[in-house]
């Protein structure tokens, strides 16, 4: 299982009040939170995703809340994967649960710049940069979280066990 | 043989099986619950699973406190909602509009020592104050739980603190949080649970433990439990009635560091935004123009902190904007007996209850452009409690009351 796509670095500490703001919170239409998604960081951002983009950040993404929205509107807006330093516990769960891919990725902003094209393979997690001799390992997700991932959620890998 | 922390005792009677640091474990649930924000989603969640049955009925709390009273005919909506689960589901331990914050609501009424509790809300951290592993989880996380009774958990490493001594007059738990996040920044005990030893059980009572537990996923931790002492005990039977057991690590049990708050040091301390861990002391930021001042949230909206900030407002006319809302309806009810709210009112505050109002910038009081906020609350992010340019102080109440009064940043010693 590969995703790919441009790089948007972003720094440490992006909390969820940053990745979808309380008063967004009464719904829960992923195209609806898509298009909030960042806002108080960079109101275009959901612009600059649509296309499918790979964010890089720091230490503790996703900090705060336990707003689910947080992950649904990352991955609705296109982002492919969230490679980061660090996550909290919650985003960290939420995130697997809804298919979002999160990698923790120890060095992974001093080697990858804004701008960049990676592809991220899953089963291996390593980070490929393109045009650059360069990649990254990460630490390997667990298999039954690569199951959860591939069927794009928590929900529907338990409706394909049902079946 | 090396003995139990709290946190291994609980997770191991809970799995079923001897848990030691790193290992992931399913485990029983005790108390689960969400309130109205989050509530929805979970409902909805159960309804995608196509599985709207609930494991445990009297194990699920719900309490409404983020829409409260409902702001807007969406948030009206969503109460309407979960109020049809309620009914049709029969749900006996529901708090509707006018009982309080759901953190709140559990310490009064149900979270016991060595439980396991799982909400939907990140300060669920809250509830370890009287020795539960309690964390926050998102809707699908606790939907699960409330069809199965179980979740996954990671079992974290564990970490030992001491507290020591005395604190000195106005110096509350806030500023032991604060003291916590300025020493380990917020990202030292991600992975971990910081187990509370208190050497001498009145000299930090539970409304303070509570404040500390709260701020504990600020401090990034997967929980914080504070070791159940005679202060445990006494509460539970103060706010309910009857003894509770007291569920105590091994003596010989092992933790990954450990580290000793003296507490007469801890100084009256502020987080300066937009990061709970930039934390300096009032007196280094001193005289700071304030335009709103928060008492309240599920964080420092106990009987203490409403004691605090009349103690300091009394007889006087505050000079900032002012929101004091008490966490619960029964915190409401005492302080008003005790003549603070009438004190707080005369002083110019604006008063309600068992709301988390400008908290998370939802209604009553939220902060404009490139205003500055001093609250007692949780978390001073980026547009937090208002508009994104405005800026949040996060205080103890002693400090709160003191500049409302003045109208700047200040200490208690400057008004009194």
């Amino acid at each position: 299982m590969k995703v790919e796509g441009k790089v948007i670095k972003l720094g440490d500490k992006i909390d969820t009040d940053i990745i979808i703001p309380a008063k967004y919170l009464k719904y829960t239409d992923p195209q609806y939170l898509a298009q909030h998604v960042l806002e108080p960081l960079d109101p275009e951002f959901s612009k600059k995703a649509a296309e499918g983009i790979i964010l890089v950040a720091g230490k503790l993404f996703g900090t705060g809340s336990s707003r689910e929205q947080a992950a649904i509107a990352l991955k609705a807006a296109g982002v492919k994967a969230v490679l980061a330093e660090s996550f909290s516990r919650i985003f960290y769960r939420n995130a697997i649960n809804n298919g979002l891919p999160v990698l923790v990725c120890q060095g992974i902003s001093d080697v990858v710049n804004d701008g960049d094209y990676v592809v991220v393979n899953l089963e291996s997690s390593e980070v490929l940069i393109q045009g650059r001799d360069v990649g990254v390992k990460c630490k390997e997700l667990p298999d039954i979280v690569l199951r959860i991932l591939s069927a794009g959620g928590l929900i529907e890998y338990l409706r394909g066990l049902k079946k | 043989m090396t003995g139990q922390t709290l946190t291994e005792k609980i997770l191991s009677r809970a799995s079923g099986r001897k848990v030691a640091p790193n290992d992931i474990v399913e485990v029983s649930v005790d108390l689960v619950g969400f309130h109205d924000l989050t509530g929805f989603h979970v409902i909805e969640v159960m309804e995608r699973i196509g599985r709207e049955v609930i494991y445990n009925p009297k194990g699920l709390v719900i309490a409404f406190d983020h829409l409260v009273p409902p702001p807007d005919v969406r948030s009206a909506e969503i109460q309407k909602l979960v109020r049809g689960f309620v009914r049709k589901h029969g749900i006996v331990n529901f708090h509707d509009v006018g009982s309080g914050i759901l953190h709140q609501i559990l310490l009064e009424n149900y979270v016991l020592p060595g439980q396991v509790v799982i909400c939907a809300d990140s300060h669920t951290s809250t509830a370890g104050a009287l020795g539960a592993f309690a964390q926050g989880m998102g809707a699908t996380d606790v939907a699960a739980v409330v069809v199965t009774g179980k979740t996954w958990v990671t079992v974290p490493k564990p970490f030992k603190v001491v507290l020591k001594g005395s604190l000195r007059k106005w110096v509350t738990g806030k500023d032991v949080a604060l003291e916590i996040l300025k020493e380990f920044k917020s990202d030292y005990f991600n992975g971990m649970s910081v187990e509370f030893f208190v050497e001498n059980p009145q000299s930090f009572p539970m409304d303070y433990r509570a404040t500390v537990a709260n701020m504990g996923v600020e401090f990034n931790a997967d929980a914080v439990l504070f070791i159940p002492d005679d202060e445990t005990v006494r509460y539970v039977k103060v706010e309910r009635g009857y003894e509770c057991g007291k569920v105590l690590p091994d003596p010989n049990a092992e933790y990954v560091d450990e580290y000793t708050v003296e507490l007469g040091n801890v100084d009256l301390l502020v987080a300066i935004p937009p990061n709970v861990d930039n934390v300096k002391s009032v007196r280094e930021v001193s005289g700071l123009d304030v335009d709103l001042v928060f008492i309240g949230s599920c964080t420092n909206g106990r009987l203490s902190d409403l004691e605090i900030a009349a103690k300091i407002m009394d007889g006087k006319r505050v000079k900032s904007r002012c929101v004091v809302i008490p966490a619960s309806r029964k915190v409401f009810i005492k302080a008003l007996e005790l003549g603070y709210i009438q004190t707080l009112v005369d002083a110019g505050c604006v008063v309600t209850f068992g709301t988390c109002g400008p908290c998370i910038g939802g209604h009553f009081g939220v902060a404009g452009p490139d205003e500055v906020v001093i609250s007692t609350s949780n978390r001073n992010f980026i547009g937090r409690m208002g508009s994104p340019t405005s800026k949040t102080y996060l205080v103890g109440p002693a400090v709160a009351a003191a500049s409302a009064i003045t109208g700047k940043l200040s200490e208690p010693g400057d008004v009194l």
